[in-house]
């Protein structure tokens, strides 16, 4: 089996809380195989956007790693002098963010931030950057896409400015994208469009991308396989089958519960109860037990470990562990 | 200073402290400006320190009254006659000498004369023979004053303006913005130079004066603020709920506004403090003040050997001034930006 | 359509906003951001409005409740012309509507403790006697919420997302209304806080007879909690009818474009299409015809010509030439 393109392991970025400091993220490993696509999923807090962040060392101060492991392509990331980070991000990884509007520069065009992006790896003449830049545009369907070289990025829509950012990312055909929320501000009809996007763009590339989202329904459309994080960590992993279809963690369960799909109406959705605990005020043991309908005694004490359910099906629940015990 | 203006001053001192005490008060009451307010301690305790010394040393100086002090023989007997404050108290009634000294000098610096009161003048002595420490802090009452009383007179204004400019919008705020366009296109100096010309060289004036040229700078802010305010959804719930504009504006945006008043207040006040010390250079500031001692330096950094202590006194005095105040302004910046008061949480 | 008048009437409503250009702010133009609305909200049942971006959907919540005076069209509550009303008048009926908003963040003052923000709407109609009822009127509405009373003295940064969410909504319970519109109301949170939210709507509902006007983007929400469905694009209402009949036999490409868009969570449905192609043209220079058209994936030649009439459909209507019933000409 050859090397996982990214592969994680008990990485540990924390915050100033309070007087300390807490771990956004917290103990969190996961690997993904070539041509891959992991969906990292999650609601807002549990630490998704800040593990994407750290993947390619940009976790804004006053965020650290304080530990683990990241390679990329066999590469320990972590170690890395500057100098050689820089030639690992664009090249070997790369990374695309929710909001487009402030992800390019406003005073370039796009077509000059694209072509910026080529020359900063590969030597080439300003002709050739643009040659292969509108190919890129075309690539990822912009229509016009010479015309669209030479416009601003105040001049283009949301689905057109994201189509550019993915064109910046995919330009020098990295084995690992990280996507960051790519289609929440985008609106659905568009979304729909990106999706397909980048389904055809991964098949043809066959880029391993790690799509962070808090949205399942985006998850389903592209992941094959998905991790469940919450308040800092992983509380079950599996393929997008296993997660969708067969969750076992209560909070997967409740997750899926509470999206009212177009499928449903009439009955009352479920409610997970409360709120995600503040990163200073996490309990010991399991996270999710404050809010767990089915919490057992030992969940407030006892950090729950790794119970296989399936080839490729994790969860870490106490209470899966007993039901599957009988 | 006559004695008219010194009592005007004075009641304008008390005023200033009166509305600090107030301020205190109001700063305790509310939960939000109270936790700003330790924060802010914590982080710059000693310029805050710094300020606080400023601020003592003018409040005691505006404290005066006539009578008390003996005058020896062939002295000022009309400096009996004159109110003196706390600080003028610290002195001896006929401290002058007859000209330059320099710092715990006992002879005089032209001629070598013995001294009145030898080695006495901490910091020497200026051409009248005043001394010059006392001089200095003197010049304290007049620096605060300027940055106090000015923006008490433009504080209210801006906000006024501005706020009716930049909520109700529309013919209100294109007169508002054509009147700060006016303003703003001409010189600041020229408008004061002109101004001082016309109404008289009284500390009064001079405070006036500077007012009507540094509204417009706040005004601005307000109004930009105004109109970001106006269009956050709380402010459209309230109408939704019915509260009348002018409730809203008294409820809704002034509290809201607040932070931005403190911290332009701060910072314009080194601005003012320093715009006399030029006025003073051209003659047109008020009497007594720093900027009048280096004025002065003209002459004196032209002699040989060069008199510099009158210069390093007002300077430094200025200097502390207005570091402690820039680096208080750069704190309360920071404490009262509504993100950090998120963080904070 | 239900036979009883309707809550809320709106007709022919439109709402444009000048585009100023130059030295002297002359109007040069027009975003025509609502044009041509018309809108019926029953009692005590839920209208979603429906739309992406630029559609004009938030503009025609803002409308109704006049936080932004429309140009043209009528507007009836009861049957009282709210338009004919000056100010004094308007302000009584401004507590029979309300509006929750989408940003938690930015739907409260700051630097108000939430019982002022509560007791607010109390004052301007004098609900409650003195302070010391309004107090009690306020835990009162916590508690309705789902929130604890002790906390009403605290301030909004203290409390999260969903929790604000919910001191909004207390807020615009507090004047006692009888429609609440929601605009975007649960957009801007979890799917599980989402879901506290949308059931806590529904209860309230139940238990206090109000008329929903549900403004969001989000059609698994429109789903779960609308009876009937008005779909927006650019300034216009493209299909309207009860939420069955628009799931489930949509006329309208654009409504048939949306529903094809939205992905599922079911992992045996997989496979959105993006029917419609495109961006959203600019409110400022709608297209000409159906304004839907260079997007449409049916589009025919008689589109881009002639702009298409509301269509009776299935008890709603369609504003699509494919929906124009044969005898008037036929479509293509």
């Amino acid at each position: 089996m050859s090397e996982p393109v990214l592969r994680v392991h008990e990485l540990v970025t924390s915050f100033p809380a309070g007087r300390g400091r807490a771990a956004a993220v917290d103990g969190v490993s996961f690997q993904l195989a070539e041509g891959e696509v992991l969906a990292l999923v999650g609601e807002s807090g549990c630490g998704k956007s800040v593990t994407a962040l750290s993947l390619l060392r940009l976790v804004p101060k006053p965020g650290r790693i304080e530990s683990g492991s990241i390679r990329i392509a066999g590469r320990e990331v972590l170690t890395l002098h500057v100098s050689e980070l820089r030639s690992v991000r664009g090249k070997e990884a790369a990374m695309i963010f929710q909001e487009p509007m402030t992800s390019l520069s406003p005073v370039l065009t796009v077509g000059a931030q694209v072509a910026e992006a080529l020359r900063l790896h590969e030597p080439m003449s300003a002709a050739q950057a643009r040659r292969r830049s509108v190919a890129l545009f075309e690539q990822v369907r912009i229509p016009d896409p010479d015309a669209r070289f030479d416009s601003f990025p105040h001049q283009l829509s949301g689905g057109l400015k994201q189509r550019v950012m993915i064109a910046m990312a995919l330009a020098l055909k990295p084995r690992l994208l990280v996507a960051d929320e790519p289609t929440t501000a985008l609106d659905v009809t568009i979304q729909a469009q990106i999706l397909e996007l980048l389904r055809d763009l991964q098949r043809e590339l066959g880029t391993a991308i790690l799509l962070i989202t808090h949205d399942l329904g985006v998850v389903n459309e592209l992941a094959d396989r998905i991790a469940v994080m919450y308040a800092g960590r992983l509380v079950e992993e599996g393929t997008r089958v296993q997660v969708l279809g067969e969750a076992r963690h209560p909070y997967t369960q409740g997750l899926l519960r509470a999206v009212p799909s177009l499928g449903r109406r009439g009955e009352r959705l479920a409610e997970i109860p409360g709120v995600v605990p503040r990163p200073s005020e996490r309990p010991p043991g399991c996270r999710f037990a404050t809010r767990c309908p089915v919490r057992l005694p030992r969940c407030a004490s006892d950090p729950p470990g790794d119970t296989p359910l399936a080839p490729g099906h994790v969860a870490r629940c106490h209470v899966v562990a007993q039901e599957l015990a009988r | 200073m006559s004695v008219e203006g010194h009592v005007l001053a004075n009641a304008v001192i008390a005023l200033l402290l009166a509305a600090c005490a107030g301020l205190a008060v109001v700063i305790h009451r509310s939960e939000l400006w109270r936790a700003a307010a330790v924060e802010l301690w914590r982080r710059r305790p000693i310029a805050l320190l710094v300020v606080a010394v400023y601020l003592v040393i003018a409040a005691l100086d505006s404290i005066s009254w006539v009578g008390g002090g003996e005058v020896g023989e062939g002295g000022d007997v009309l400096a009996m006659h004159q109110p003196r404050s706390l600080i003028d108290r610290l002195f001896p009634l006929d401290f002058d000498e007859k000209s330059y000294s320099a710092p715990l000098a006992s002879v005089e610096f032209y001629g070598g004369d013995p001294l009145d009161h030898p080695g006495r003048h901490l910091l020497g002595t200026d051409i009248l023979g005043r001394d010059v420490l006392h001089v200095m802090l003197d010049g304290t009452r007049i620096a605060l004053l300027v940055g106090g009383f000015t923006s008490l007179l433009v504080i209210p204004l801006a906000l006024l303006v501005g706020v009716s400019a930049g909520y109700f919008g529309k013919r209100i705020d294109d007169v508002a913005f054509f009147v700060m366009s006016v303003l703003m296109s001409i010189p600041d100096l020229l408008l004061l130079i002109a101004l001082i010309m016309a109404m008289g060289r009284g500390p009064l004036q001079v405070c006036i004066a500077m007012g009507v040229t540094s509204w417009v700078g706040f005004c601005r802010i307000v109004r930009g603020e105004t109109f970001k305010l106006r269009e956050l959804d709380y402010v459209e719930a309230a109408r939704a709920l019915g509260v009348s504009d002018l409730k809203l504006i008294w409820r809704h945006i002034l509290p809201n506004l607040m932070h931005l008043v403190v911290i332009t207040f701060v910072l314009t006040f080194s601005g003012l403090v320093l715009s006399e010390a030029i006025l003073s250079y051209l003659g047109i500031g008020i009497d007594g003040s720093w900027g009048q001692m280096i004025d002065q330096a003209r002459d004196e950094l032209a002699r040989d050997p060069i008199i510099w202590w009158n210069l390093a006194a007002a300077s430094a005095a200025l200097f502390g001034l207005i570091l402690a105040v820039n680096f208080v302004g750069d704190a309360v910046r920071d404490v009262l930006d509504p993100r950090t008061l998120r963080e904070r949480q | 359509m239900s036979a009883a008048a309707p809550l809320l009437r709106a007709e022919g409503l439109r709402v444009w906003f000048p585009i100023r250009k130059g030295l002297l702010q002359r109007t040069v133009g027009w975003v025509r951001a609502v044009d041509g609305i018309d809108l019926d909200v029953p009692a005590g049942r839920t209208l979603a409005l429906v739309g992406e971006s630029g559609c004009g959907k938030s503009t025609v919540g803002r409308s109704l409740l006049r936080l932004v005076e429309p140009r043209e069209g009528r507007l009836w509550f009861e049957g009282v012309d709210l338009l004919g009303l000056d100010a004094p008048a308007m302000h009584v009926y401004r507590r029979a509507m309300q509006i929750v908003f989408q940003d938690p963040q930015g739907s409260l003052d700051p630097r108000m403790r939430v019982r002022d923000a509560i007791a607010e709407g109390m004052q301007s109609f004098g609900i409650g006697a003195n302070e010391a009822e309004r107090s009690e009127r306020v835990a009162a509405l916590l508690a309705r919420v789902q929130l604890d009373p002790a906390q009403m003295w605290r301030y909004p940064h203290e409390f999260s997302g969903g929790q604000r969410q919910r001191i909004c909504i207390a807020r615009a319970l507090a004047v006692e209304p009888r429609l609440l519109i929601c605009d975007e109301a649960t957009s801007a949170l979890d799917v599980s806080i989402q879901a506290q939210i949308l059931n806590l709507l529904r209860d309230l509902q139940a238990e206090l007879g109000l008329a929903y006007l549900f403004i969001t983007h989000d059609l698994g929400v429109v789903r779960y909690l609308a009876d009937r469905v008005a779909v927006m694009y650019l300034g216009q209402i493209v299909e309207e009818g009860e939420t069955e009949r628009i799931f489930g036999d949509p006329r309208h490409p654009y409504t048939r474009g949306l529903l094809a868009a939205v992905p599922s969570v079911d992992p045996n449905r997989r496979g959105v299409r993006a029917h419609v192609r495109g961006d959203v043209p600019s409110p400022a220079h709608p297209p000409s015809g159906c304004r839907f058209h260079p997007r449409c994936p049916e589009v025919f030649e008689r589109c881009p010509r002639e702009e298409p009439r509301l269509y009776p459909v299935g008890g709603g209507v369609s504003r699509c030439f494919l929906s124009e019933p044969a005898e008037s000409g036929g479509t293509r």
